[in-house]
């Protein structure tokens, strides 16, 4: 086994590492703490954090990658010390959460099948037991094997998933019970998080154990199950919506609070920096910036050793193209409370007490505008996540060899249309990506509830 | 007001300029006419004159910003960043890498786009309108707590599966409407309802979910408490005071969109097949054609600050007390 680290990878556990840094020196924040704690004061907020720490948590998990190491054959092994040293690995690289799924993107069938089906969805020539041929639809390869008669497949199915529940349940004890007796003092709604987080357990290992036997969700038109297409999207949308996040605010950031600090001439050029780049329709200077990276890679193909990385690298330019085309919101916002805040006495005596730009900017301006920040954070993700699928249908998305749940729908987008319709695929996807996106979308509107001073207003007015 | 609008014109310009230069470099320097025709060639097809050849054909063939073989002002016109960018001011676009006429392929392609878009746009904006308004009436009840939790639920909806699940349902299982396809005399209405109908109803989450918090900030106002205090009724509230003021943020967000009108949906016309400028810049991106792109871009761009103008003037309009100078 030998751990590969993908520049994806290594950007996500970064900011990783950055943001429980800058939470972990927040934690004595009298304001910061009383807004949060108003977020998670709602069982709202419980579950929809929860329900994102989950995809996060899928995300992360599916982050630590590594490539099997390849059996040697023994006739190899026999000859020379030196030779049978060498370990040859597994072009196609594997994650922990590929190994906790136990396997379930290893069972490819020949083409479609519906959800929980036996029989393939096309039909084929076979050769019956008088050796007759005949056209019919082919048994799956990986679903009810152990079966004797198809007729008790639902009852099966149904002796297994109230197996795998008691598990979950015994599970999920285990898994609350030091967070029980940590917090059942808090003032904060927990049990809406422990029911989020028992409800997951139950599922994922209820997934884990009824697709040893059969196809949740069914199959693609290559065969691959649906249901792990669908959680290999999930490190996808994460990343996409985070990174390009990480890439935009550094820009955003620092030229939005120049502009607003320094005026003049400062001012002049960022806003002509950002009026031009906003003035050009953004899908197409996307998918421009898009093509012309795939023509670098394309013509350069010596850079990559691996598939995976030619697909890692391309997706970490998309990153980059959709953070740098996209500071321009948040620029604006920044400048104009920054210009706000510039005129408020307290800077106005820091400047009279001489106290040099660059620490007037850290300690007075930056810290009145991470509300910002953090409201852009969450609210650009779940647009990042909806922007995928729109990116990878023209084209200009993420590269089909890595799954993502616009890779699906584009996939799929026609198979309604086949008769009976091929309809799991896109459910699949749609659950998944619904799931995250709402879930992002209520906790942004908490987020910005408890940060944005104008809506506090607004709130103990009413 | 003339002077203002000759001003901002003029104001416009330095940025066209800007979006000009930026495309240039995006398409020229990054990426060499050399790249460019051994994408369009294909990997069996390149050899040192098919590249050769296909730059002259296509005019790429010049020096990038100075030709020294030439005297005077030829000089600085007989080169790319002169064939290529400086006549789009112009509206020259010039010709595809197929070879067609860009110029004409617009004018052409953007009504039907502008046939979809504008029924779409009008009818969208008073749909979320009138549910915005009817939400506000219930505020702070039950009732708009879960209306707001079904406009957040219908955002978090990809506007692929709107269009999907659209053709899905009214063209394919219902048989409604036709699937996809245009026909430009009368019987255009029949393949405009189904596109149209996703386009509302696609915007209803986002659009009535960001009404309802400008016409709640208008209900907190002062004026609204006194127009309670002396007896107006909810509904006039509503439609006499809260709407007419509201309206200077609704046309803040609204008129920027009108002229971009014209370059149509992406999605929408390629799902729809429908021959408009969408479609046109859709095709263009999956056959890499860099010079529709660029023309796309700027036109793009032009409507964009055009709507910016618009935008200034229909505050005159709407609010008395903005005066522009």
């Amino acid at each position: 086994m030998k751990p590969i680290l993908l520049w994806s990878d290594t950007l996500v556990f970064l900011l990783v590492i950055t943001l429980v840094l800058f939470f972990y020196r927040l934690r004595h924040d009298p304001q910061t703490r009383e807004r949060w704690s108003q977020v998670f004061s709602t069982r709202l907020g419980m579950v929809t954090f929860t329900v994102i720490l989950t995809y996060v948590g899928i995300a992360l998990l599916d982050s630590l990658h590594f490539r099997k190491a390849l059996d040697t054959p023994a006739a190899a092994t026999g000859d020379t010390g030196a030779a049978a040293q060498e370990v040859f690995y597994n072009n196609k690289v594997s994650s922990v959460l590929d190994v906790l799924l136990g396997g379930m993107g290893e069972r490819f069938e020949r083409t479609y099948s519906a959800p929980f089906a036996l029989l393939s969805f096309e039909k084929k020539n076979m050769k019956d037991e008088q050796g007759r041929a005949v056209r019919d639809f082919p048994p799956l390869e990986h679903a009810g094997q152990h079966l004797a008669d198809p007729a008790d497949k639902w009852p099966d199915v149904l002796a297994r998933s109230g197996t795998a529940l008691l598990w979950g349940i015994l599970l999920s004890a285990l898994w609350l019970a030091p967070q029980w007796l940590l917090l059942r003092h808090s003032p904060h709604p927990w049990h809406a998080s422990w029911a989020v987080q028992a409800v997951v357990l139950c599922l994922g290992v209820w997934a884990v154990s009824i697709s040893r036997y059969y196809h949740i969700l069914g199959t693609d038109l290559g065969g691959a199950d649906v249901l792990y297409q669908s959680l290999k999207g999930v490190r996808t949308g994460v990343l996409l919506g985070t990174l390009s996040t990480l890439i935009m605010l550094p820009i955003a950031v620092t030229l939005g609070v120049m502009a607003g600090y320094f005026k003049g001439w400062v001012d002049d050029l960022v806003q002509y920096l950002y009026t031009t780049l906003s003035s050009i329709p953004g899908i197409l200077l996307i998918a421009a910036s898009v093509l012309l990276f795939q023509v670098y890679i394309d013509l350069n193909p010596d850079f990559f050793s691996i598939g995976m990385e030619k697909a890692d690298a391309r997706f970490i330019a998309l990153c980059f193209i959709l953070g740098v085309t996209s500071w321009s919101t948040l620029c604006r916002l920044i400048r104009a409370e920054t210009l706000k805040i510039s005129q408020l006495e307290y800077v106005q005596a820091a400047h009279a007490f001489g106290v040099s730009h660059t620490r007037i900017l850290g300690r007075h301006i930056l810290p009145n505008v991470v509300h910002i920040i953090m409201i852009t954070f969450v609210l650009d993700f779940s647009a990042l996540v909806l922007a995928e699928a729109v990116l990878s249908y023209i084209g200009v998305g993420i590269d089909p060899s890595m799954g993502s749940w616009g890779n699906m729908i584009n996939g799929a987008r026609s198979e309604l249309s086949r008769q009976p319709p091929v309809w799991w695929t896109l459910t699949g996807a749609f659950f998944f990506m619904f799931a995250l996106v709402l879930a992002a979308n209520l906790f942004s509107d908490l987020v910005r509830d408890a940060f944005d001073p104008r809506s506090g207003r607004r709130r103990s007015e009413t | 007001m003339f002077a203002y609008i000759i001003r901002r014109v003029l104001y416009a310009v330095p940025i066209l300029i800007g979006v000009n230069l930026l495309t240039f470099l995006l398409f020229f320097v990054v990426n060499s006419p050399d790249d460019m025709a051994v994408s369009q060639l294909g990997e069996k097809y390149v050899t040192p004159e098919a590249i050769a050849a296909w730059k002259t054909k296509n005019g790429y063939d010049k020096p990038l910003f100075l030709n020294a073989s030439n005297t005077g002002l030829e000089s600085l016109t007989d080169t790319i960043f002169f064939t290529k960018s400086v006549k789009l001011f112009a509206f020259d676009f010039g010709r595809s890498e197929s070879g067609r006429d860009i110029t004409s392929d617009v004018s052409t392609r953007m009504w039907p786009s502008l046939a979809v878009a504008l029924p779409t746009f009008i009818i969208g904006i008073w749909v979320n309108i009138c549910v915005a308004l009817l939400v506000v009436m219930f505020h702070a009840t039950r009732l708009d707590r879960w209306a707001v939790f079904l406009f957040v639920s219908l955002m978090s909806i990809s506007y692929l599966f709107y269009i999907i699940g659209g053709q899905y349902l009214v063209a394919k299982t219902w048989k409604l409407v036709p699937i996809s396809g245009f026909h430009a005399d009368g019987q255009a209405w029949k393949f405009l309802i189904l596109p149209v109908l996703v386009g509302v109803v696609a915007g209803i989450g986002s659009g009535a979910r960001w009404y309802r918090t400008l016409f709640l900030e208008e209900a907190n106002q002062d004026y609204v408490r006194t127009a309670r205090a002396k007896g107006a009724s909810e509904i006039s509230i509503l439609f006499r005071h809260i709407l007419p003021n509201a309206l200077i943020p609704i046309l803040t967000g609204v008129v920027v969109l009108i002229p971009s009108l014209f370059m149509g949906g992406l999605l929408i016309e390629s799902f729809f097949g429908i021959p408009g400028l969408g479609s046109y810049m859709l095709d263009a991106i999956k056959s890499q054609d860099f010079a529709i792109v660029r023309s796309m871009v700027f036109i793009g761009s032009i409507l964009y600050i055009f709507g910016l103008i618009l935008t200034d003037i229909s505050y005159t309009w709407a609010d008395p007390r903005v005066r522009l100078s």
